[in-house]
This record gives C-alpha cells, sequence and structure tokens, in this order.
C-alpha cells in the first residue's frame, strides 16, 4: 500500500492533531466523543491511495459506471464505492478503509486500470493503515455464536476496530444490537451494550430522544406520596437516531397537483352540503348488479350518480360552463363530460366519461370501468384526461362524510360523496327505521353560481337518488 | 421436495454440504416470476457464504425483457409493444446486454466465491452436458461468452456479477422461446437517442427444440444438474425453493420489491438524450415538431419542444416545457402533466383536439 503522508494542516493545527491522537490514545470509552467531533474539527488524517484491485480472468481495464459515493463523503471499510463493468461483468468495489473520500481518480464512462489509484481515502491518523488484505467478515467464533447468527439469519458486520473494542469486553457481537447501515455494529453500538451491562449512564449524546415529561394526573387516584416521589427524570439513552430530513424536488404528479391547486385557488369557492338516504338505490343496485355482471360490467354506485349529476345539468346548465379568464365572457358547455377522481398509487388523477347527457346507465358504467382498468395501469390517453365540465369525487371509498373539495379549473363545481353510513332516521309514520345515508360536499364558483342555484341542483340531484324511479321520468 | 427447516441453516453456515472436491448446493426455483428469481440472486449474493462451496441455481421466467445494469431500456427494446402485451422489463444487476425470457428459456446462475470465478468452466459445463445429451450436437463456447450451435446461431449470452467476496455468473439457454415475439420486443422503436449505455450485440438466435423437438426444458436442466453434481462431486439432488418464502429466505421480500421500483428499473439508466421529430397532420395540412429533451436518472431534466408559431395560444407550450421538467420519462406522468397544463387555459374542443395530438405524440418517444 502506497501511503502519502499528506500534510494538509498548518503548523498551528498540527499540533492541536497531536492533542487528539494522544486523548484518544487513552480511555475507549471516552472514542465517540471524537466520533461526534470528527466532522466538525480540521482533518488531519493519512490520505491513502484506494487502487482498483484484480478483477479476476486477467482482465487489466474496466469502464467507470456509477459513482456511490461523491468526495467529502465518509465512508466506512466494505461499503460500495462505485460499479464498474469489463466485459459483461458489473464489478461492485466496495471500501477497505473506513475514512473520508478526498478524490475521486475518474469520472463515469472512463476507463480505469487495475493497480492504479481509484479513489484517495482519507483515514484517521490514531487508527493507522488498515491491513493490506481483506479482513475477513465472519471470524472464528465459538458454537453458541453460529447459532445466534443463523436465527438472526445474516452475517454479522463490524469493522476490526469494533470487533477488538467488544473482544477486549468479551462482549459478543451477535448480541449488540447495530445500528449503522445493514445492521453494522458501530463502535457507539458497543458502548450502549457496555452501559446497559454495568447500569452505567453515559452523558447524553446530542442525538439523544428527546422523553416528554410525564403529563400531570387529572383526578386519578394514586397516593399522594407516590406522586411527589415520581419527580420526571429525563432519562438520558444515547440512541442513535438515524433519522433525516429528506428533501426532494416536486415533479410529476405533485407537480401537476401544485399547478392546478394553484389555479383553483384564484376560483371564489362556497360550499353546500347535504343529506341523501339511499336506501332505495342500495336495494335497486343490487337488483341490477347481477344483469350488469351478465353483460360483463361491474356496476358501482358511480354511474346512478353521474347519470342523476347530467340530468340536474340539464336544468342548471351554469354548473356545466366555463368563465373566461377576464371573467367576461361565461360558456355554456353543450357536452356533459363528467370527471371521476381516481386515486392510483402515483397520485390523484381525473378522467372523464364523455356525453353523459346521452349515455345510459349502463354505459356510463362500462366507461367507468375501461377508465378505471386503464388507470391502474398508468395507460390513460390525453383525452380521457382532458375535457372535462364537471366532477364527481368519491372520497367516501376511502372514508369520511363532508369535506370541501377544489373546484379543477376550467370548471366551476365540483361534487364530493362521503361514505354510505346506516344510520337511523324517521320515516312519513314518525317511526324509525334503518337508512343508507350518504352525504355530499358541493363547491361551487361563486362568482356565477349563487346559493340558490346550487341548492336546487342539489335538491334535485338528491330526488332523483332517493326516488330513483324519478329518473326514468327524465331520462333522454 | 421443498426446501426443509434444517437445510435452511446450511445455506448460512459455512462448509457444511461436505464432498471431497468442496461443498454444492443445486437449487430450482418454483417461481416464474423474473423479479422474485433475481432478488433470489441476489439474496445468495449478499447472504451465502461460498467458501468451500458451490451454488447452482435454476431458473425459468414468464415473458420478460431483461436489460444489463448500465443499459438503456429506450435503446434495446420496444416498450410500446411490451406495455400492450404486458411482457414485464427488469433490470438485473450484471453487466451484459438484453435478453428475452420467456418459459422456453433456462437460466443459469453459478454462484462461486470471488476468487474461483470462473466463466469459461461454467459453460463449458453446459457444452458438456448438451453433449451428453446428444454427442453430435454442434454446439461450442466463443471467446465472447456465447454458446453457438452450428457455428453461427446464438443460444446463450452470458452475464456477471462480482461482488466483495462472492461473485455469480449467469447465462441463458433457448429451448424453444417465442422467436417472432422475441425479435419484436428486442427490436427499439425510439429515434434519435445519444447515450453511453451499454449497447447490445444483435445475434441470430435458434432453439434447441428445432434441432431436436426431444431437447425440452425440462431434460436440459437435468442434464445440466447431473454434470454439475459430477463435476462437484455431490449428491445429483436439487432443492425447490420458493422465492415468496420469508422463512426460508429472509429479507427477499424487500429485495423483490426494489428490483421492481421505478428508480430501479428505469431511473438506474445511464444519461442520455433525444434529438428528435415528428410529423402531424392536423386538418390537411402536416406540421413538424421538433423535440430535444436530456434525460437523467430516467427524469427529463433538460427539455425543449419546437412546434410551429401561432399553432398554440403563445406561453402555452412553454408551460409545458416547465412541468416536464423533472417529470419521469414515462408516457403516463407526461399524460397527466400535460392535461393539467391544458387547465391553465381557456379551452375550446380545436385547442383540445391539437393538445391531445401534441401529447400522443409526444408519448410514443416513451
Amino acid at each position: 500500500v502506497c501511503v502519502h503522508h499528506v500534510r494538509s494542516c498548518s503548523s498551528i493545527r498540527f499540533i492541536k492533531s497531536k492533542y487528539v491522537c494522544l486523548f484518544d490514545k487513552s480511555a475507549l470509552k471516552f472514542s465517540h466523543h471524537q466520533r461526534l467531533f470528527r466532522t466538525s474539527s480540521v482533518s488531519c488524517g493519512q490520505i491513502v491511495q484506494f487502487k482498483l484491485s484484480d478483477i479476476g480472468e486477467g482482465i487489466t481495464e474496466v469502464t467507470v459506471k456509477e459513482w456511490y459515493i461523491k468526495e467529502g463523503d465518509s465512508v466506512s471499510q466494505f461499503d460500495s464505492i462505485c460499479e464498474v463493468q469489463s466485459d459483461k461483468a458489473s464489478v461492485t468495489i466496495t471500501s477497505r478503509y473506513d475514512g473520508i473520500i478526498r478524490k475521486l481518480h475518474y469520472n463515469l464512462d472512463e476507463i480505469a486500470y487495475v493497480g492504479k489509484p481509484l479513489v484517495d481515502i482519507e483515514i484517521d491518523a490514531s487508527k493507522g493503515v488498515a491491513p493490506e488484505e481483506d479482513v475477513v467478515e465472519t471470524p472464528a467464533m465459538s458454537h453458541e455464536e453460529h447459532t445466534h447468527q443463523e436465527i438472526k439469519g445474516h452475517k454479522t458486520l463490524a469493522t476490526p476496530a469494533v470487533r477488538r473494542l467488544a473482544m477486549e469486553n468479551n462482549i459478543k457481537l451477535s448480541e449488540v444490537v447495530g445500528t449503522g447501515k445493514d445492521n453494522r455494529i458501530l463502535k457507539e453500538d458497543i458502548l450502549n451494550y457496555l452501559a446497559k451491562q454495568t447500569g452505567a449512564i453515559l452523558p447524553p449524546s446530542p442525538k439523544a430522544e428527546i422523553i416528554p415529561p410525564l403529563p400531570k394526573s387529572e383526578g386519578v387516584p394514586t397516593a399522594p406520596k407516590d406522586k411527589v416521589r415520581k419527580i420526571p427524570v429525563p432519562v438520558s439513552r444515547p440512541i442513535a437516531f438515524s433519522g433525516k430530513d429528506k428533501t426532494e424536488a416536486v415533479t410529476g404528479f405533485q407537480k401537476a397537483m401544485v399547478k392546478t391547486m394553484s389555479a383553483a385557488l384564484k376560483i371564489p369557492h362556497f360550499g353546500y352540503c347535504d343529506e341523501i338516504d339511499l336506501t332505495q338505490l342500495v336495494q335497486l343496485r343490487e337488483e341490477l348488479k347481477p344483469i350488469a355482471q351478465t353483460r360483463g360490467i361491474k356496476l358501482s354506485f358511480m354511474p346512478f350518480f353521474i347519470k342523476a349529476a347530467s340530468l340536474g345539468l340539464l336544468q342548471y346548465p351554469i354548473l356545466n360552463a366555463s368563465l373566461d379568464e377576464s371573467c367576461q365572457n361565461i360558456t355554456y358547455k353543450a357536452s356533459h363530460n363528467i370527471g371521476v377522481a381516481m386515486d392510483t398509487e402515483q397520485g390523484l388523477i381525473v378522467p372523464n366519461v364523455k356525453n353523459v347527457q346521452v349515455c345510459s346507465v349502463f354505459e356510463i358504467a362500462a366507461e367507468l370501468n375501461r377508465l378505471q382498468s386503464l388507470g391502474s395501469a398508468g395507460q390513460l390517453g390525453t383525452n380521457d384526461l382532458t375535457g372535462g365540465t364537471f366532477t364527481l369525487s368519491n372520497i367516501g371509498t376511502i372514508g369520511g362524510t363532508y369535506t370541501k373539495p377544489v373546484i379543477l379549473p376550467p370548471e366551476v363545481a365540483i361534487g364530493a360523496l362521503g361514505k354510505i353510513q346506516v344510520l337511523p332516521r324517521f320515516n312519513g309514520k314518525g317511526e324509525v327505521f334503518k337508512a343508507q345515508i350518504m352525504n355530499v360536499s358541493w363547491s361551487a364558483d361563486h362568482r356565477v353560481i349563487d346559493g340558490a342555484t346550487m341548492a336546487r341542483f342539489s335538491n334535485l340531484w338528491k330526488s332523483y337518488l332517493e326516488n330513483p324511479a324519478s329518473m326514468l321520468l327524465d331520462l333522454k | 421436495m421443498a426446501l426443509p427447516r434444517s437445510l435452511r441453516s446450511c445455506l448460512q453456515r459455512p462448509g457444511v454440504l461436505g464432498g471431497a472436491g468442496g461443498g454444492g448446493l443445486i437449487l430450482q426455483s418454483l417461481s416464474d416470476d423474473v423479479y422474485q428469481n433475481l432478488a433470489v440472486e441476489d439474496w445468495i449474493h449478499d447472504q451465502v457464504s461460498l467458501e468451500n462451496r458451490q451454488v447452482l441455481f435454476l431458473w425459468r421466467n414468464a415473458p420478460a425483457v431483461v436489460i444489463g445494469r448500465h443499459q438503456n431500456p429506450w435503446q434495446e427494446c420496444n416498450l410500446r409493444l411490451m406495455r400492450q402485451k404486458g411482457i414485464k422489463l427488469a433490470r438485473r444487476r450484471s453487466g451484459g446486454g438484453t435478453v428475452y425470457h420467456d418459459l422456453g428459456n433456462i437460466n443459469l446462475t453459478f454462484f462461486t466465491t470471488r476468487k474461483k470465478y470462473e466463466r469459461m468452466d461454467n459453460l463449458k459445463l453446459v457444452v458438456r452436458a448438451l453433449k451428453a445429451l446428444r454427442p453430435q450436437l454442434d454446439v461450442h463456447v466463443t471467446d465472447r461468452y456465447d454458446i453457438v450451435l452450428g457455428g453461427r446461431y446464438k443460444i446463450s449470452g452470458t452475464a456477471a456479477k462480482l461482488g466483495r467476496t462472492t461473485a455469480y455468473h449467469h447465462c441463458t439457454l433457448l429451448c424453444g422461446a417465442d422467436k417472432s415475439v422475441l425479435s419484436s420486443v428486442l427490436k427499439s422503436p425510439y429515434k434519435g437517442l445519444k447515450s453511453n449505455a451499454t449497447a447490445s450485440v444483435p445475434s441470430s438466435v435458434r432453439n434447441l427444440l428445432e434441432e431436436d423437438p426431444a431437447l425440452t426444458c425440462e431434460l436440459l436442466l437435468e442434464a445440466i444438474a447431473e454434470e454439475y453434481a459430477m463435476q462437484h462431486q455431490i449428491d445429483h439432488h436439487v432443492t425447490l425453493i420458493n422465492p415468496a418464502d420469508e422463512a426460508v429466505l429472509p429479507g427477499i421480500n424487500n429485495k423483490t420489491k426494489e428490483l421492481q421500483t421505478w428508480e430501479w428499473v428505469y431511473g438506474k439508466t445511464p444519461k442520455f438524450s433525444i434529438s428528435t421529430y415528428f410529423d402531424m397532420t392536423y386538418k390537411d395540412s402536416v406540421l413538424e415538431v421538433k423535440v430535444d429533451m436530456e434525460v437523467k436518472h430516467g427524469r427529463i431534466e433538460v427539455c425543449n419542444i419546437d412546434v410551429p408559431e401561432q399553432w398554440l395560444p403563445p406561453g402555452l407550450c412553454q408551460e409545458l416545457v416547465k412541468s416536464l421538467t423533472g417529470c419521469r420519462f414515462c408516457p403516463d406522468e407526461v399524460t397527466v402533466l400535460a392535461s393539467t397544463v391544458l387547465r391553465t387555459c381557456p379551452q375550446d374542443d380545436e385547442l383540445r383536439n391539437k393538445w391531445n395530438l401534441l401529447c400522443e405524440n409526444m408519448r410514443m418517444l416513451m
């Protein structure tokens, strides 16, 4: 191994590093402090050139295909550094040392040579240079150790330094819970284990969980003596909490949502909610379901809701309109292209059923089936997703009663349907009966739609659904 | 015979299965799901100690296209056709080129330590097994690690993965695959792609069944297992494993899931660029649209769409370009974004039709 003793520190810092080294050579117990300091202190370790080791089969050169680390990252022994390719073989190169990556010798798609430096790693001066040979991952252990490993089902990972620490303290690695990557056992884990064994309380590390103070009990009969004695003492367990905040760019479906909602914000919404008694519709659907099944179509409630909405829109066409940018003109759309909000694994999409005004309930059901299967396969076309004039959202399939839906521009109204619940209601004779109740929440653009119009539309829609036979009179 | 509990530990304890020449184990998958089977390879590679032991894994998949670790699926296969036919796309962890799998193709994976990694030996073993069945079969191994029939038809392709201590070499073997589907899905329709991804080398292929109708997959699997057993002086016993069994293979389901994520299958594509155009016919006139994109990690990093002036309302195309930046290079995400962008504009049917036409053409690029 070619070692460069690079003194990248000034003379003042050099003295400090000597101090750190001396400090470190004392009780190993304190070395976890050093670990915490490492990132903030000046770097004064040795720079080691990690060479590309022999690939086998007489190969002398490979192409670098992917870097897993970048300059400045810290690596542990056995972490993956990069992926190289040679003649149909993809090779994962892992680090031989613990340390910080200081230099990458190749860019992507460049040819790397066996035996030549791949990366420069700065290792801790205190640790010294790691041995040339790869350390065998599973050292000779007693038979009991073996059993432990089998139960866990995977090999215990730990660097040589950690193993030495465990050995010096008579600790079985298999009994230590690893909190590092791939359940690797870190120095902190050994120290925690030691603390538990000896009952010692280690000084709290910055990463410790904040234990909330015990809540005041109200009127719970406990001996007042106990209360006084039980003063909440925050137990500082130096748990290595490895969760980090994750920032990602807003893209794809989320971006689409941001755009739509930003445009929707410009619309002054007003809401109107009501309760629908679907008892008769539930029964009707039960009767019609098998007929639809014989024709190969799954019949849900949505086709009825959609058709009833279309009948309502015939009477109140302003709800199927569009307001232009300058709010000068309203366009009354002839087609009732009713959108149905669908939840896919990537996000919410709203395909629409075209021309509901000339479709039968069965045709609507068939179209919904088609859109649903395309939607789940991610194969909806732009035609299916554009041109909607009115939207119904069935959030009730997930849950909830009342909601405040947001209008999808360029539409002017939207309805959200809650879940169907069985509730007690009074009938005309004053008797209590079991009713199937669903809540609907409408939102409309208050610039062009007033409360009365919305209420009348909702009542009409409600009457069609509460008394499905009445739909027959107005079906075209 | 399924893997009994006591044997499970054998997979984890080094050097237990003995034999004078070192231990060996022959495993066969009960599943034809390409992701599950690739996950088993990962699992064995990560979890099994191969000191003093070698493992052979036999598997077959339902129709799927498998690309190499550093390849570009848009460059290698017809993704549109695959979506229509329900043929899955998988990216394996080993290098090499693209192959088509179906139940008429068998896959063999040879697991050894890094030091004992030797592809030629493995392929020669396969050839020996074939010749044991049919001595006059004209098969030999080329220096590109292919197995060739009759001097010109490729019947097997090879790839390998090397880790820190273990390595595996896997290869295919064509018994009775559907050659017409094979050639249609392995032909990319996407134009104007520029990339440094590993390109496949196309070859003429032939099925062993065409040479001799008695050479079925089952027969070949038997023969290879026997040859392997002889070579390693172990019992000719094939252990069946279920790649969904967490008890036998703890952690396997996570590996399977990872192999199915978009980030792995498409997101690992090396950076590439597209520079192409398409013609759209709209109301008796033909318009040319130029598209330039740069795709990194499977996402559109840079995007430029050149539509004839005045054809769309001003700024709408720019809105689309802005939306697409950062979007996955994938037809359904692009469709949703494009539909959403349209909402920001006052709509009439004419604009909608134009927009849908433009978007449908954009989808065809993916």
